[in-house]
């Protein structure tokens, strides 16, 4: 789960990291007093969970609560990358002096967290990483053994930060970064830009920071943070159905069990020359409910013309699936011509059992390619 | 021999008395698995169809002489159920849980790996030595004995797949599911290290999926250090960048761990990439004439 800008500041600020001062606005009066109340020059900040804010216009600083509300009135309801504006985040103004790069993510090649940090902060960090590598300094930490003030010094020294004061203040936030990491079980925490003040004052001007689906169950006040008014209204519903959903752009709508299957069903309607509707996992088995459920979800997306089940059968037979299909598809009026793909585990009932059933939209194939090929000429 | 389960196998559920544990572990027994114990904290004395349940896995370990621990404990104990196995003496553990958060398999792996304990899962089916032994949720009807070995990060595609060869005549020597989760106890080299030296494996067939690098560390891994043949499949090629593919660990992260680029990282070693599970069963098929 990603957190917006502010969401993932105020994890910084539950563990010491330093941020500046702000209010969250949802609407151009907000924005006015949120301004009024912090005082003195703000930015106005779009929160949306993508890159790229501040070239689409979704960031302008404003000097007083009045050029505030007026930004807010613009900021608000703009498409950055597709991500309509609804939240903005209202922070005091901050100088920069420097722009440093900091961030923890977790390493899936390694099975470690990895720190990196670089003097060259404010840009696109694989851009540093490509451009000028030896500026960028890696460091792995031993999951078991855990952050040790070493490593913080490691990072600080060896990108050359030469003011003692800087040293000590980013050293700190190392560790507290690390604090961040284990504490939400994130998958990434991001400081870019790392800023010093004219002061030299250190703290993180922006966030990223993403939390471990998995993990939420002991982190309940993070799964709140969740928008829903953000999410795909289909992903949504679908969260709320306990459906295993991803919204893709076509026209052929995919029903498969277990995530592997599921995945390789989207690509064959894709080389069979069609569109896939989305992503759905029926999981291992297939009962009645569960398919009920799932094309509630995936029916509701209008660009869906024909509808695509492929199920392998193996401890769940496909005679029970094909009871299953038949009852969902009972419960439900379903005009769309669907098509059928059973294998495995008693297979030959499960397609009798379909055949027989007889329903004038649904057909049965027997080969995943075929059924792909049927379901997308369905689909044209 | 077969690799992970076979006759040797002494095995232990964790979460014998949920009903999971309950349905797949009497499954295994069906199967001809030795199912020696299963272990829920509070339920020592009771039984599951005659299979003693105890407390601790120390004591199936020390009693019965378990060397192998299936574990079906939910999500938020799942953690310290494996630790308890790896402390218990057992060679191998089996993970079938999903839904473990990945902090806690950073430290599980690490843990793991220095004890030099097998890890399979979590978020995986189990493995399967037709024939021999089946430990975990893998239908084991739908598989033969022969000398192809499976290993996969996917259930139901593997099934797939593998039926196709039982189709064709073809058998296997083991099914391994190494699960769906960024971080694994087990990875495709690790696998494919014990299919290079099993003896009763001939071919191997790799089905990997989007996310990480797993499958172009398994590309290398073959081209330099093994004999035996290997076709691939890999599953994903329209997911898109960023979202979670069913699998926590099926993920286009920014640009890295798309299926295109594991398809050439592992043809450029050599090795052929079926583009539908049928197409990988008949080059599996090739391999063998």
């Amino acid at each position: 789960m990603d957190l917006y800008e502010y969401q993932g500041k105020e994890l910084f600020r539950q563990v010491g990291i330093p941020v500046a001062d702000g209010r969250l606005a949802t609407t151009p009066e907000e924005a006015r007093s949120a301004a009024a109340e912090l005082g003195g020059r703000v930015v106005v900040k779009a929160q949306v969970l993508t890159g790229g804010r501040g070239k689409a216009g979704g960031i302008k600083l404003a000097a007083d609560a009045d050029e505030a509300e007026v930004y807010a009135r613009e900021i608000l309801g703009l498409d950055i990358r597709g991500h309509v504006v609804r939240r903005l985040w209202i922070e005091q103004a901050s100088d920069i002096e420097r722009e440093y790069y900091l961030s923890l993510t977790f390493d899936r090649g390694e099975k470690k967290p990895l720190y990196m940090f670089t003097t060259q902060g404010g840009m696109d960090i694989e851009q540093v990483a490509q451009k000028s590598p030896g500026a960028l300094v890696r460091l792995h930490v031993d999951p078991l053994e855990g952050f040790n003030p070493w490593q913080a010094r490691r990072l600080v020294y060896g990108a050359g930060v030469t003011e003692a004061s800087e040293q000590k203040q980013i050293a700190s936030i190392v560790g507290k970064l690390h604090d961040a990491f284990v504490r939400f079980d994130a998958m990434l925490c991001e400081i870019n830009p790392l800023i010093v003040t004219p002061t030299g004052e250190v703290k993180a001007l922006d966030s990223k920071f993403t939390v471990d689906d998995n993990a939420l169950y002991r982190h309940a006040e993070v799964a709140e943070m969740r928008d829903l008014d953000a999410t795909d209204p289909l992903e949504a519903l679908a969260r709320e159905k306990h459906v295993t959903y991803v919204k893709l752009d076509g026209e052929v709508g995919v029903l498969g069990n277990g995530a592997g299957l599921s995945m390789s069903t989207v690509d064959v309607v894709t080389f069979a020359g069609g569109r896939p509707a989305n992503f759905c996992d029926l999981g291992g088995g297939g009962d009645a409910q569960g398919v009920v459920d799932a094309l509630e979800v995936i029916t509701r997306d209008p660009q869906v013309r024909a509808i695509f089940f492929n199920i392998f059968g193996g401890i769940t037979r496909c005679d029970e699936v094909a009871r299953g299909i038949l009852q969902a598809l009972g419960e439900m009026s379903l005009e769309l011509p669907i098509v059928v793909r059973l294998d495995g585990t008693n297979a030959e009932e499960g397609r009798r059992i379909l055949a027989e059933a007889a329903a004038a939209n649904l057909r049965v194939s027997p080969t995943m390619l075929e059924a792909a090929k049927r379901a997308v000429e369905l689909a044209a | 021999m077969a690799i992970l389960v076979d006759t040797e196998t002494r095995l232990v559920v964790q979460g014998l008395t949920g009903s999971e544990g309950r349905f797949h572990g009497l499954r295994n027994r069906a199967y001809g698995t030795t199912l020696v114990a299963g272990v829920t904290p509070g339920k020592g004395g009771q039984d599951v169809e005659g299979v003693p349940v105890l407390d601790t896995v120390a004591q199936a370990v020390e009693e019965h002489g378990a060397n192998t621990s299936m574990v079906f404990v939910p999500a938020p104990f799942a953690a310290d159920a494996v630790y308890e196995a790896i402390d218990a003496g057992v060679h191998t553990v089996i993970a079938i849980t999903e839904g473990i958060p990945a902090h806690d398999m950073l430290r599980i792996h690490a843990y793991v790996r220095a004890r030099g304990v097998r890890m399979l899962g979590p978020n995986c089916p189990g493995a399967l030595s037709p024939g021999k032994a089946n430990v975990g949720i893998i239908p084991a009807e739908i598989f033969t004995p022969g000398s192809i070995g499976l290993v996969s990060r996917s259930g139901t595609l593997t099934y797939q797949i593998g039926h196709e060869l039982t189709q064709m005549g073809l058998g296997n020597s083991t099914i391994v599911g190494i699960g769906g989760d960024p971080v694994v106890g087990s990875s495709f080299v690790d696998i494919l290290r014990l299919f290079q030296d099993d003896p009763e494996t001939e071919y191997v067939v790799l089905v990997g999926e989007i996310g990480g690098d797993e499958e172009e560390k398994a590309a290398t891994f073959i081209e330099s250090e093994m004999t035996k043949p290997v076709v691939a499949y890999i599953a994903g090629f329209t997911a898109p960048p960023g979202k979670t593919m069913g699998h926590a660990g099926a993920i286009i992260s920014g640009s890295a761990g798309t299926a295109v680029a594991k398809k050439e990282a592992l043809e450029a070693c050599g090795i052929r990439v079926g583009t539908t599970p049928t197409e990988t069963a008949e080059l599996a098929a090739e391999l063998t004439r």
